[in-house]
């Protein structure tokens, strides 16, 4: 049988409180056993904390049997899992070619604009971070944009400037 | 009961609806509707796919729905006013929906409920018709299921277009102790989004797809990678799959046959290239996202080792209508060698942006005309993107293809997964042959040195064509380098991403800044 996370801690020379440690050891005790189990796990990491911290690697490698290098190339394989904290919002620009059709490059400019960051960048204040994106299947009502887990369709700038208004107070949104 | 009986409201819970504001919009029909308590039942459908009508607001009198759309939030009090849910006299009124051109002038098979039910509701799914052909398929023998699938002509609507039947039969004769069906739900292309309305409007269909193809090829364990850029569909297909588990549908006894299929969710984490199936396997058994050599092919050799059914959405959810109504009633759809329909997706810069379900065969043109309309900016089209990000720029000469695979692939082009972006004449086309590199460079796995490294070269040399600098060498290294990428690529992305950009050297050359296309 392959190697499971048994629930005893692995080494960890990380200075990270035993209280960070134990939410990732939860995490794997219920995760690990699925078959193919690293994606999950990650997921979970990064649902719960935001991000997957550096930390994590060696307890995740250790648990799955796996080197950290393996670890370490999975979370940088893929786009949307993140190795440090996101701003309190994410705000995902679609970039594909539906919405570029509708306005995307523009709705772009306009967002690193307002915000006053380029794409995977947070704001000063820690409010957004804003991120690029390639197809949220709202292609019939372009462009869209994802706050966080939600979509909105056909948005113009001033749209995109009242929905950061609304979400995050006045002073967002003037470009 | 003594009082009048209660009005069903429908107003579509989709993402699409739900990017206009159609949650506002029911809360508000629910808070207006409040007075006479209980007279309004607000049931969020899934969409019909008239997306530029949403919010589609519908109201059943006597059995048939009638619609109002597009509905804002500032609209719902005139409704009220105007007695919408006894009478038709609204501006915004469209009359019966079954009757608005643009859904009566489709062939809806596979999505057949979507838009009518509520998603979450197997009572709905079971009334209209779901759950017959996985019924059928308990009595039938695997191979039985599988030469039904073959009969109807069902190939892979992900884009590959490879025959159903002859996949299954392939891991039904490949004998192992563990064999797997995996649903391909990675519909990275851009214009596409079928996919995702079947998982958030009809979630059962695929469900019951799944399980059938399970039964056939002997395979107990199912997973539907799922992207993680559609959250909602996500939530309503992990819903959808504990209901059908509370309900025998799933488990170690499937309706009864004493067969066992399970089935679980694996969200994916924003990688394009796992929407290849091979690159699907890896990322489910949780490596990093990069292509495998073929053969072995994964009906032999797929996931964990095992043999594995790689299927996209579209493909598993047409299974339940071609095992309950039968092989003949879905292949006398269609023309040529492209049988049953085509899921259509129209959008971009298009009046009227939707899902179309349709008999393979309809020229674009007039395809186009007829549901999509003029362009969202009036102005006219430029160019259409077929199949995706990998598939060819058409150009309105080009548009008397009719819509099938054959006919697509013989002028270089793609149906792919169906979508269709329309691009009105302001565009830059030079500027959409670069992002096409540009995204294969974002994308490639790395794992294939055409791709990795042809796309950002692909990107330099577009920018050096745009800029002027020896224009008709790099117009030639450009040509060259396109070769290269399609003749030495391991998958489809590099080997088709330059497509579009030849598609553009071949009919916008203006745009790539070549003043005389002889000389090219």
């Amino acid at each position: 049988m392959r190697s499971v996370f048994l629930g005893t801690a692995p080494v960890n020379d990380s200075q990270e409180s035993s209280e960070e440690n134990q939410r990732i050891f939860a995490i794997l005790e219920r995760e690990a056993s699925r078959p193919g189990p690293l994606l999950p796990v990650l997921h979970a990491i990064q649902n719960q904390l935001g991000f997957i911290p550096e930390y994590a690697v060696p307890i995740v490698a250790q648990a799955l049997n796996l080197s950290r290098a393996e670890v370490h190339g999975v979370i940088s394989f893929y786009h949307l899992f993140r190795t440090s904290p996101p701003g309190q919002r994410t705000l995902y620009i679609c970039r594909a070619e539906a919405c570029q059709s509708m306005g995307a490059r523009a709705l772009e400019s306009h967002a690193k604009q307002s915000l006053g960051v380029s794409f995977h960048g947070t704001t000063q204040d820690g409010r957004y971070s804003l991120e690029p994106i390639y197809c949220l299947g709202n292609c019939a009502c372009s462009p869209s944009v994802m706050i966080d887990k939600t979509v909105y369709g056909r948005v113009t700038p001033e749209r995109l400037d009242e929905l950061l208004a609304e979400e995050s107070g006045p002073e967002y949104g003037k470009a | 009961m003594a009082r009048h009986s209660t009005v069903r409201v429908f107003v579509p819970g989709d993402t699409t609806a739900r990017s206009m504001g159609a949650d506002v919009v029911a809360e508000e029909i629910t808070r207006l509707a409040a007075k006479p308590k209980g007279s309004v039942e607000v049931i969020r459908n899934g969409s019909r796919g008239l997306y530029w009508l949403e919010p589609l607001v519908e109201v059943e009198r006597e059995g048939e729905r009638f619609a109002y759309g597009p509905i804002e939030p500032d609209d719902v009090p005139g409704l009220f006013a105007a007695d919408f849910l006894n009478s038709n006299d609204h501006p915004k009124a469209l009359g019966s929906t079954e009757s608005i051109p643009y859904l009566a002038a489709q062939s809806r098979l596979t999505f057949c409920r979507v838009g009518i039910t509520e998603p979450l509701s197997l009572e709905d799914y079971e009334k209209y018709g779901g759950y017959k052909g996985l019924g059928k398929a308990v009595g039938m023998a695997g191979d039985e299921v599988i030469s039904t699938v073959t009969e109807s002509g069902l190939r892979g609507r992900g884009g590959a277009a490879f025959p159903t039947g002859i996949k299954w039969k392939t891991v039904l004769e490949t004998s192992a102790e563990q064999k797997y069906i995996t649903c391909n739900a990675d519909e990275g292309d851009s214009g596409t989004f079928a996919d995702r309305m079947i998982m958030e409007s009809d979630p059962f269909v695929l469900i019951e797809g799944m399980t059938i193809a399970g039964l056939a090829v002997g395979a107990t364990q199912g997973y539907i990678y799922l992207r993680a850029e559609y959250p909602l569909a996500i939530e309503i297909m992990t819903k959808a799959i504990a209901i059908a588990y509370s309900a025998g549908y799933l488990g170690k006894n499937v309706a009864d046959s004493s067969k066992t299929f399970h089935l679980e969710v694996r969200e994916a984490a924003g990688a394009y290239i796992c929407g290849e199936e091979t690159s699907m396997l890896e990322s489910l058994e949780g490596k990093r996202g990069q292509i495998r050599f073929r053969p072995p092919l994964p009906a032999v050799k797929g996931l964990f080792g095992a043999p594995t059914v790689v299927n996209n959405v579209i493909t598993l959810a047409s299974v339940p209508i071609i095992l309950a109504k039968g092989a003949d009633y879905y292949k006398n759809y269609g023309s040529g060698r492209s049988r049953g329909t085509l899921t259509v997706q129209l959008s971009g810069n298009i009046e009227r942006a939707g899902l179309v379900e349709i008999a393979f065969g309809q020229p674009l043109g007039q395809f186009l005309e007829e549901f999509g309309g003029d362009t969202a900016t009036g102005r006219p089209i430029r160019a259409v993107q077929a199949g995706g990000p990998l598939g060819a720029y058409l150009h309105p000469s080009q548009f008397k293809t009719p819509l099938d695979y054959e006919a697509f692939a013989e002028i270089g082009a793609m149906i792919g997964h169906g979508g269709l972006v329309v691009f009105d004449d302001s565009t830059d086309m030079g500027e959409q042959a670069r992002f096409a590199m540009e995204f294969c460079a974002i994308e490639s796995c790395g794992k294939c040195t055409p791709c990795r490294i042809g796309s950002v070269r692909g990107v330099e040399v577009i920018d050096r064509i745009r800029n002027g600098e020896n224009e008709h060498m790099n117009l030639e290294l450009l040509r060259d380098l396109c070769d290269t990428m399609i003749e030495g690529s391991l998958c489809a992305l590099g080997g088709m991403a330059p497509l579009p950009v030849i598609s553009v050297l071949d009919h916008f050359s203006e745009d790539m800044g070549v003043r005389d296309p002889k000389r090219t």
